[in-house]
């Protein structure tokens, strides 16, 4: 647990030194209980000016709560929160409509009784009246809905609706736009599409954004950062690259994507397992170590051949691609992508290997292993 | 206001919504403080009598109330007759009839120097004797004719949406038309069945003022009679102290007799149990059983109020509507119109501020403010003067000579506040209605587009909470002009309501001059009986399978624990009647 506590710090240092000065928000050491069930526990996270920074999580794992206590919604039991570097809450308290902060809600929280165009107007009464209209005309312009302003929320699409919320949000030029499962109210077809719209406006407003999400394609795609949580804790910092391809531990390893986990061996920075030779590792020349391997399904090829020991149980076609579910010899299961076309019946002898150039994780305990333990030196 | 409020969290909202909970609660308080503090309780001769007085009529009220209202809501629902359906909601229709109006028309009727007795004199000759009809009895009967709507209208409702699904399972599982009303219909509408009851025997401990027509003396009576006979505020408030022993014996009963059992059932998408169709005398029989308390409850003595009026004018019609009519429709119209612009702002206050995220004291003191509705009016009415009257002593003692002055006794402030205490529950009930179809992120979204407590209430809540706003402040003018026991206790000198003034004139047996006043209240007071109905179930009867997403969940889902809550929940409904639905989409 410290040394996940200690990854996350270290990539939130990062991300905020990155030459952009102080973070748009930052979160230090948050926490956050409804009676006694803590919903945040010490979360440290900063999203740089410009950033789109994605959280995901299991249900109740406390994301939604982060993203109320950034904007004021909720108190912090402990912890701080910074808004442009200014303290909001902690020692002091700022509520939500001094934060600068824009939020756009999972039922876009549209005004009903106002139409798009003073809708957005509404974060504006701060400026200049002759000012407003054009403003207005901005944002509604960058979200592509100059035509609708007139509109009442009700005669719009979803997806209009959550552009409307969008570009309401903006419209003040928040610090911050933080955005709660934007998208989960919209059928997939539509999602793909309002999702790049909106990356795309925040993008060109050069907006930092929290994105709240529990669509694993959602946080990869969006994000320059995300942040994995889970029971109030955060398990993993790092760009969309990282997380997949270097998860901390075998939660975010299976939640950020398919993974299978097989007991294996490292001797002499080789790393050996059921199926065979996986691949080498380098740095880990003199070692002796039981570890697990997490191979995720389009690491593993599979060849027919009928003096194998493991067998295709499953079959899914999924369009695209073809997922083998595959039962080794010790009971073990392994699934693999396969080319759309191929097909292996089920009851199919296979060969298992790792594609090669793969990097796979390497697991002790539920802790990914970066480096060798000592005392598995030899 | 709003600088406090912009502090560190809302600190002014809440506040407010505590200082309203403490003045909802405050004569409840007061009485019950007393009772516990200083002098001990001084009971006035004849209490016993009293009490037995009491019991035996809220008992007969209650039997009386259970198998008419009750009854007559299986038959509606049960079976098909000639006139089933206007019966259905003309049958709802006594509500509108207070029952200080509904008093003197009957005792007019019955009474030794009435009609029906004269008739049965001159039949069967003048040693009949007089028919004990300024009895318990007498009283028991008004009260039956004026309340039973409250059990018809909820076991009605009751019968027709929480109970399709269960009774299309017990005929599938075998159980004959009979026993599956026996064993599952009448089970599941127990709940409803104690809620109606607690209302009604709330309203029966609440009047003081219909029973002394009947010579009958509760403990709500022995009261009033205290106060105003001889000003002793120590034998009032022991009093009191009873009539409160009684409305938390009554929220206990009703707690028991409904169990455990709260029946969530929403929207069940049964067809619901067939209507058999009544013929030949039955079917005669059963629109005449309808047709006849309709009659006895509305109809005639509406009738009979307006050949009164009709005469009362054609002998001179100046001197009916004179200055004091017109004096005392203005003094009732500006303090109900005072009471509903109060009632509102409390209301939009307590919904307000737990919208800005108060904390359990928050909601605790929310729930407070909605029993109010429950308090018997002789507890809020001398638990009223128990708290000016405090508050007069602790002016004086910090020296200033005259305290409070008149400012309770001269004035109609304790009216007000009594009104407040009263009739907060319904008003918040319907403004919260609005309020809870607004989503919390609405709210939130202005917060974070930077608008502070204040012009989120004027920009998003209040035009949001609009058609609740106006629900709210119907129903309390409403309330406020019927209301006739608070005024009476309350008034200062001279200040005559036209809730009072009917009292008075009927007292004195001034029928014909009553008329017109009365006539005017009833149909004020029909506004409302109407909108409940349209709520409750018209719709879900024509059309089982839309019940879903017209019937008022409300009164079906769940059953509230007291009977303030019953009564607003009714409130609710009517908030739904009349059309927040056109706000959204």
């Amino acid at each position: 647990m410290t040394s996940t506590r200690s990854t996350t710090v270290g990539g939130a240092t990062v991300g905020s030194t990155v030459g952009y000065g102080v973070p748009a928000l930052e979160l230090v050491a948050a926490t956050k209980s409804y009676g006694s069930h803590p919903a945040v526990r010490g979360v440290d996270l900063a999203v740089t000016a410009g950033e789109v920074v994605t959280v995901i999580g299991p249900s109740g794992c406390g994301k939604s709560t982060l993203l109320r206590l950034a904007a004021g919604l909720e108190r912090p039991d402990g912890g701080e929160v910074r808004v442009g570097g200014k303290v909001v809450a902690g020692p002091t308290w700022v509520p939500p409509e001094r934060r600068r902060v824009g939020m756009v809600f999972q039922d876009h929280a549209l005004f009903p009784h106002l139409d798009v165009a003073r809708n957005v107007a509404f974060g504006l009464d701060e400026l200049p009246r002759a000012q407003r209209a054009g403003r207005v005309a901005e944002v509604l312009e960058l979200v592509g809905l100059s035509h609708l302003g007139h509109r009442h929320p009700h005669e719009l699409s979803g997806g209009e609706q959550q552009r409307v919320a969008l570009a309401r949000a903006l419209a003040p030029r928040p610090t911050v736009v933080l955005l709660d499962e934007p998208f989960s109210s919209l059928d997939a077809n539509l999602r793909t599409q309002v999702r790049a719209q909106t990356l795309e406006a925040l993008h060109e407003t050069g907006s930092a954004a929290l994105v709240v999400t529990h669509d694993q394609t959602e946080a990869l795609s969006m994000g320059d950062r995300l942040a994995v949580l889970k029971d109030g804790l955060v398990r993993q910092v790092g760009t969309p690259h990282e997380v997949y391809e270097s998860p901390s531990g075998r939660f975010v390893a299976s939640f950020m994507g398919e993974a299978d986990f097989l007991p294996a061996h490292v001797r002499d920075a080789l790393l050996t397992c059921e199926i065979g030779v996986v691949s080498t590792v380098p740095g880990w020349g003199r070692t002796d170590l039981d570890v697990e391997v997490m191979l995720r399904p389009h690491e593993v090829a599979l060849r027919v051949d009928r003096a194998s020991t493991h067998r295709v149980e499953r079959v899914e076609y999924h369009g695209a691609f073809v997922l083998h579910h595959v039962r080794l010899a010790s009971g073990s299961t392994v699934r693999s992508w396969q080319q759309h076309g191929v097909q292996h019946a089920p009851g199919t002898p296979v060969a298992v290997s790792v594609v090669p150039g793969s990097r796979p994780v390497l697991l002790a305990g539920d802790d990914a292993l970066s480096a060798p333990p000592d005392a598995a030196r030899r | 206001m709003t600088a406090l409020a912009r502090g560190a969290g809302r600190p002014g909202w809440s506040a407010a919504v505590v200082l309203i909970a403490l003045l909802v609660a405050s004569p409840v308080l007061a009485v019950a403080g007393y009772a516990l503090g200083q002098g001990g309780l001084r009971m006035p001769g004849g209490v016993a009598s009293m009490v037995g007085t009491t019991l035996a009529l809220l008992l007969l009220v209650a039997a009386g109330t259970a198998l008419l209202g009750t009854g007559l809501a299986w038959l509606v629902t049960a079976y098909e007759f000639p006139l089933r359906w206007a019966l259905s909601w003309l049958l709802v229709l006594p509500l509108a009839m207070p029952a200080y109006i509904l008093g003197f028309v009957f005792l007019s009727t019955f009474d030794y120097a009435g009609p029906v007795q004269g008739a049965l004199r001159s039949v069967l000759g003048d040693d009949l004797g007089a028919l004990p009809v300024r009895s318990l009895g007498g009283a028991a009967v008004v009260l039956v004719l004026t309340l039973y709507p409250y059990v018809y209208l909820l076991t009605r409702a009751a019968f027709l949406e929480l109970a399709p699904t269960a009774y299309d399972a017990a005929r599938t599982l075998g159980a004959s038309r009979a026993r599956a009303f026996r064993s599952v219909l009448l089970p599941l509408a127990r709940p409803s069945l104690a809620a109606g009851l607690a209302l009604v025997t709330m309203e029966v401990l609440t009047d003081f003022a219909t029973v002394q027509y009947f010579n009958v003396r509760t403990v709500s009576v022995g009261v009033y009679l205290t106060w105003k006979g001889t000003y002793d505020v120590g034998s009032a408030i022991s009093l009191a102290v009873l009539v409160l022993v009684f409305a938390v014996a009554v929220l206990a009963a009703e707690r028991a007799l409904r169990g455990r059992a709260r029946y969530h059932q929403k929207g069940g998408r049964g067809r619901g149990l067939e209507r058999r169709r009544l013929t030949g005398w039955r079917a005669g029989a059963a629109t005449a059983v309808g047709l006849g308390v309709v009659g006895a409850a509305f109809a005639l003595p509406v009738l009979r109020l307006v050949t009164w009026a009709l005469s009362a004018i054609g002998d001179d019609g100046a001197a009916v509507v004179d200055d004091r009519f017109l004096d005392n429709l203005t003094s009732s119209l500006v303090v109900a119109a005072i009471a509903a612009l109060v009632c509102v702002l409390v209301s939009l206050t307590i919904s307000h501020a737990l919208r800005l995220g108060g904390g359990r004291l928050v909601r605790g003191a929310a729930q407070v403010t909605t029993f109010g509705y429950a308090v018997p009016g002789a507890v809020v009415g001398i638990g009223v003067l128990a708290v000016f009257a405090g508050a007069d002593r602790a002016l004086v003692a910090l020296g200033f000579e005259n305290g409070t002055g008149l400012l309770a006794t001269g004035s109609v402030l304790g009216i007000l506040v009594a009104y407040v205490v009263r009739f907060t529950a319904p008003a918040y009930q319907a403004v919260e209605a609005s309020f809870s179809r607004v989503s919390p992120s609405v709210s939130a979204s202005a917060m974070t587009l930077g608008a502070g407590p204040g012009r989120l209430l004027r920009s998003v809540h209040l035009p949001l909470a609009r058609p609740g706003v106006a629900v709210a402040a119907t129903l309390v003018l409403i309330d406020a002009v019927k209301e006739l026991p608070l005024v009476l206790m309350l008034r200062p000198f001279g200040f005559t309501t036209l809730s009072v003034w009917v009292y008075e004139l009927a007292s004195e047996n001034f029928w014909e001059r009553a008329a017109l006043p009365a006539l005017l209240i009833v149909l004020v007071a029909v506004v409302p009986v109407v909108l409940t109905f349209r709520a409750t179930g018209t719709r879900a009867e024509v059309d089982p399978a839309a019940t879903g997403a017209t019937a008022p969940a409300a009164l079906s889902g769940s059953l509230p624990a007291a009977p303030g809550q019953v009564s607003t929940t009714l409130t609710l409904d009517r908030g739904g009647a009349d059309g927040p639905g056109r706000m959204e989409p």
